[in-house]
């Protein structure tokens, strides 16, 4: 009896925090669902009153919320374009970029597979289809057989940035609705090669990544992408509507705060150097 | 003996139950036509925003492109490359590749099982495979597309020694399954409404149960189960979950049932999330949204007339 009732309060509660407009809507990134989902969690036991929904989608489905007023904050894993800035001045929103976190992309190599160490400009050949045989790279004689995202990943756009400077994927690039869904390709397929999150535990190899042909492969530690060594790293971005006031500002500053980025990595993302990163930048 | 006897209701009760219903069923046909209407008006700047035209006009979805200096012409589809490429010849080779695989691998087995559950089984037996079979319909795709993604796409690979895991012959078998149940349920009914006095004079006249089957029934039963692959047919060509999961999502262009191949429907699953509303990439998507409710809108109803047709010869005949 006393159950039913507490349980019927605290729906009333929560029915009562929503209807008093606290809550706060985080959408977007795939790749920062899991990183959102802790903050969220976090802070929401700190601040009992603070009702927080975090939903994935993508990066490119997190900034048409925001432009259509449909998310309070939008998770990037890459920075708006110049179309999505215009469209945002358009429709008077005035997107806030928040560097919230450090993210590596990692070349996933079936365990079977003898090469270790690959070159940006190899992972483009590889990529691009210049390069269509591991016998190439020094592996078997057996043609490349190439996972990729799907184009609404941010993964995919930041991939096609840093390695393959924005020509386009071979045709023969296999898309896969989400990074599970490439390690496990990449898992079953000994002739295999794909990308994407380094937090991802699997049971495939993370190649090393020479920046250039010439110098020193860098395997994807925690180490060598805090240093700014491995090449694949990125920003991760929070973009809000303006300056955040209120309960958002104060999720921003706890996101920010040591805490919040202890969390960041234990949920193995990078965090920033707060020395080094800027926080919040108006574009 | 005591003649039947029936309440009469009042009058304007009759008349509220009958316009509800009518009502209900106009909603359905107005929501269709409203749901039609949108998709369509959404691909409309396909044929009259120049802005959009410049990137994606018919021919450039249609016809082979240059779309470099000097490079020989493509179909290509890469919408989010910095110049966007919309070729739908890739989709539309996916699209049937799928489908052709589907219907070569569903249409004996579900022909072939309806013939042996209306014509041989015993009733006991007939009631076990017909639900069985029909339960396969109600199996969540998407679980289909998993089991196809993981244990499916590494038998084929291992036995054929296939280059890549995931392919058109992959999700074809996948896709197959879900046929199955279309076909064999329409294809039964047709042969078990075959009237029973055609089997008792062919019977009468000296035929064996096989030759009834095949040489009586199943010529009786042909639009039927032509209807049933029809409608199979539809269903291969909208379905897309599974060919999301299984077929690996390349646009290539080839002939080889081996390659990866990336379906309409499953374009607009991947790239809808993601598109700026009212951008060129946004309408293509429509209008490839378009042409499947085309698609399967004109194969439906292809195959319902046939059925309908086939149930007024049968009927003719009996009587």
């Amino acid at each position: 009896m006393t159950h039913s009732s507490a349980a019927i309060s605290g729906l009333l509660c929560l029915v009562a925090t929503t209807i008093a407009g606290e809550t706060i809507t985080i959408k977007g990134s795939d790749t920062m669902v899991r990183l959102g989902q802790r903050w969220a969690e976090e802070y929401m036991a700190l601040n009992k009153t603070a009702v927080i929904q975090v939903t994935g989608g993508g990066t490119g489905a997190g900034v048409a919320a925001l432009l259509n007023s449909g998310t309070d904050v939008c998770q990037a894993s890459r920075d708006l374009s110049a179309r999505e800035f215009e469209l945002a001045s358009k429709k008077r929103i005035a997107p806030l970029r928040i560097t919230v976190a450090l993210d590596a992309v990692a070349v996933y190599l079936h365990k079977a597979n003898p090469v270790e160490s690959l070159s940006l400009g190899q992972l483009r050949g590889i990529y691009t289809g210049a390069i269509t045989s591991w016998r190439d790279l020094g592996g078997p004689d057996h043609r490349i057989v190439l996972y990729s995202r799907e184009n609404s990943s941010g993964t995919y756009v930041l991939f096609r940035e840093v390695v393959l400077k924005n020509h386009d994927y071979a045709p023969e690039a296999q898309t896969l609705p989400g990074t599970a869904a490439v390690i496990n390709a990449v898992a079953h397929d000994r002739y295999g090669i794909g990308y994407g999150g380094i937090a991802w535990e699997s049971n495939v190899k993370h190649a090393m990544v020479k920046p250039t042909d010439t110098s020193a492969a860098v395997s994807p530690t925690d180490a060598n992408v805090s240093r700014g060594e491995y090449p694949i790293a990125r920003k991760l971005y929070w973009f809000t509507n303006g300056e955040p006031t209120g309960e958002l500002a104060r999720l921003r500053d706890f996101v920010l705060s040591d805490t919040g980025q202890q969390i960041a990595a234990h949920a193995g993302y990078f965090p920033l150097l707060t020395n080094v990163v800027e926080k919040t930048e108006m574009k | 003996m005591k003649p039947l006897t029936f309440k009469p209701k009042s009058r304007w009760r009759e008349f509220i139950g009958e316009k509800a219903i009518s009502m209900s069923a106009y909603a359905a046909l107005v929501a269709i036509f409203l749901i039609f209407i949108f998709i369509f008006k959404e691909s409309l700047p396909i044929f009259t925003d120049p802005k959009v035209r410049q990137e994606a006009s018919l021919d450039r979805l249609f016809l082979k492109q240059p779309f470099y200096e000097d490079s020989e012409r493509l179909w290509v589809w890469q919408p989010t490359s910095d110049e966007p490429k919309y070729s739908l010849m890739p989709l539309f080779i996916g699209t049937f590749k799928a489908a052709l695989i589907a219907m070569l691998f569903a249409t004996p087995l579900a022909v072939l099982a309806a013939i042996y559950t209306s014509e041989f089984a015993s009733k006991r037996m007939r009631e076990i495979i017909k639900p069985t079979i029909e339960l396969l319909a109600g199996l969540p795709s998407v679980v289909l597309g998993f089991f196809a993604l993981i244990v499916l796409a590494s038998i084929l690979q291992d036995t054929f020694g296939l280059v890549f895991r995931l392919n058109a012959l992959n999700a074809g078998l996948a896709l197959g399954i879900t046929v199955i149940p279309v076909i064999f349920t329409i294809a039964e009914d047709a042969m078990s409404a075959v009237p029973h006095s055609l089997r008792d004079a062919a019977t009468a006249l000296g035929a064996t149960p096989w030759q009834v089957s095949l040489t009586m029934v199943l010529p009786a039963a042909l639009p039927g189960i032509a209807a049933g692959v029809v409608l199979g047919f539809g269903r291969a060509i909208g379905e897309t979950m599974i060919v999301l999961m299984a077929s690996g999502n390349a646009a290539i262009v080839s002939g080889s049932l081996t390659d990866s191949i990336r379906t309409l429907s499953a374009t607009i699953a991947a790239e809808l999330a993601e598109v700026v509303f009212g951008s060129g990439h946004y309408s293509v998507l429509f209008f490839i949204g378009t042409l499947l409710f085309l698609f399967t809108f004109l194969i439906n109803l292809g195959g319902d007339l046939v059925l309908h047709r086939l149930k007024e010869r049968l009927q003719g005949r009996s009587s």
